[in-house]
């Protein structure tokens, strides 16, 4: 009896890791998928965040493209061990704080660990030569596969012609024949392959699928790493980073404002590990302080929140101020006008 | 027949689908289990992981601010590879 052959596929949710494995199952292998937690993955949470987007609900594409191929989804927390991905990349950062190729070598390296332990035979990628100006280049995609340990059982069926033979074919697992040479930044390839295995319901490419990617992400991270002073951070730190108006009118504290109903929801989680202040003379955001703040601070915060409330031009505004121990008193304040608000202060 | 509870409030999608995931793997089939979780997106996510890896959605409900999936483990289908 013929041995089933079994691959592992990263599975990100876009159309290139589904197409990926498509072509691998339709070869006869068994295929089932990874799906890495990062913490920094767009997916799902600001949709589940924010009010507005609940109109129409969000699903989870890796879940959904799994389901479409009829493969098991293993979806693996790594956020502590992603850490030092973020903090130390050897191979630095891309435009933002992304570094995608390290990011890239770190994820087929676990996917390798996976295999050797569950009796797997190779990995697949979605990757595509040139479609990715740093973790996938000519140049670059060989370090992923000589540095994640995978070498040559690292195989990238839409891009594999126009790559050195991997083991998957020279065993025969695969046929080289109906494997693809796709390059390039066009998605047109693609979307034509995607159509021809009846595919017509797929995550539309968006610039990546990462908040790592994202500028302003990127420079409020690089904003509580300066103002703590080491690289570091917790979930809940990234978390609130996705939600919310970041204002640093000083060195030692930020104010993080919800936005709307559904921020405010969320922050609601948070009020026990921060001061907060909530506007209750007018209808206004929950916010929260995130530092040591004195009362002077305090004061400052709450014009500020003030200025983000419906009672932005009375002369007085009412917050209720709470400790993190519960403890709550009233403040009444001026709000901020614009002028007070200077552009720095936005994070 | 056993009942398991899981707390993931407060957690975002897809972290519900990883509590419920690893719970799982130490349960036997016909176990079931409840989630209890805060984010509307896990009664979307929580029953399609279930789907495709082999285990039952026994009912979805809201109570309150509350989001619950109650799903009872598949036969062969608890992953103790992860």
């Amino acid at each position: 009896m013929t041995r089933q052959v079994k691959a592992v596929a990263l599975i990100s949710g876009g159309l290139d890791s589904l197409l990926a494995v498509k072509v691998v199952q339709d070869q006869g292998v068994h295929v089932e998928g990874i799906n890495f937690f990062t913490g920094f993955c767009v997916e799902g949470h600001t949709h589940a965040i924010r009010k507005k987007e609940k109109a129409k609900p969000k699903r989870n594409n890796a879940l959904w493209v799994a389901e479409q191929l009829g493969i098991k989804l293993h979806i693996l927390d790594i956020i502590e061990e992603y850490k030092e991905v973020v903090f130390n990349p050897k191979h630095g950062y891309g435009a933002n704080l992304n570094p995608c190729l390290d990011c890239k070598v770190f994820m087929v390296r676990k996917a390798h660990e996976w295999i050797e332990r569950n009796g797997f035979d190779f990995i697949i990628t979605g990757e595509v030569v040139g479609q990715r100006p740093m973790s996938q280049r000519r140049d670059t995609m060989p370090v992923v596969s000589r540095e994640s340990g995978a070498d040559d059982l690292l195989l990238r069926p839409l891009s594999a012609r126009n790559l050195p033979e991997t083991r998957p074919e020279r065993e025969g697992w695969v046929s080289r024949d109906r494997l693809y040479g796709f390059s390039g930044r066009s998605r047109k390839p693609q979307m034509e392959l995607a159509q021809r295995f009846g595919f017509d319901d797929y995550a539309q490419p968006a610039g990546g699928c990462c908040f790592l990617t994202d500028a302003n992400y990127s420079s409020k991270l690089a904003d509580l790493w300066r103002f703590r002073g080491a690289k570091a951070y917790e979930i809940d730190d990234i978390m609130l980073l996705k939600v919310g108006r970041h204002l640093r009118p000083r060195p030692n504290f930020k104010v993080i404002i919800a936005r709307e109903e559904g921020e405010g929801r969320f922050l609601q989680g948070y009020r026990k590990q921060f001061v907060n202040l909530e506007t209750v003379s007018h209808p206004g955001p929950l916010a929260l302080i995130d530092g040591e703040a004195s009362e002077e601070d305090i004061q400052l915060a709450a014009r500020l929140v003030a200025r983000y409330s419906k009672g932005r031009g009375d002369d007085r505004v009412e917050l209720q101020v709470s400790g993190r121990d519960g403890v709550s008193h009233r403040l009444a304040v001026v709000p901020l006008s614009a002028d007070e608000v200077p552009e720095s202060w936005h994070l | 027949m056993k009942t398991v509870i899981l707390d993931a409030r407060r957690l975002l999608c897809p972290m519900p689908v990883i509590r419920v995931q690893d719970r799982l793997a130490d349960l036997e089939p016909g176990t079931r289990l409840v989630a209890y979780c805060t984010d509307p997106g896990a009664l979307i996510d929580i029953p399609a992981w279930c789907r495709i890896n082999g285990h039952h959605i026994v009912e979805t409900r809201t109570e309150g601010d509350d989001y619950i999936v109650v799903l009872e483990v598949g036969r062969g289908g608890n992953d103790r590879s992860i």
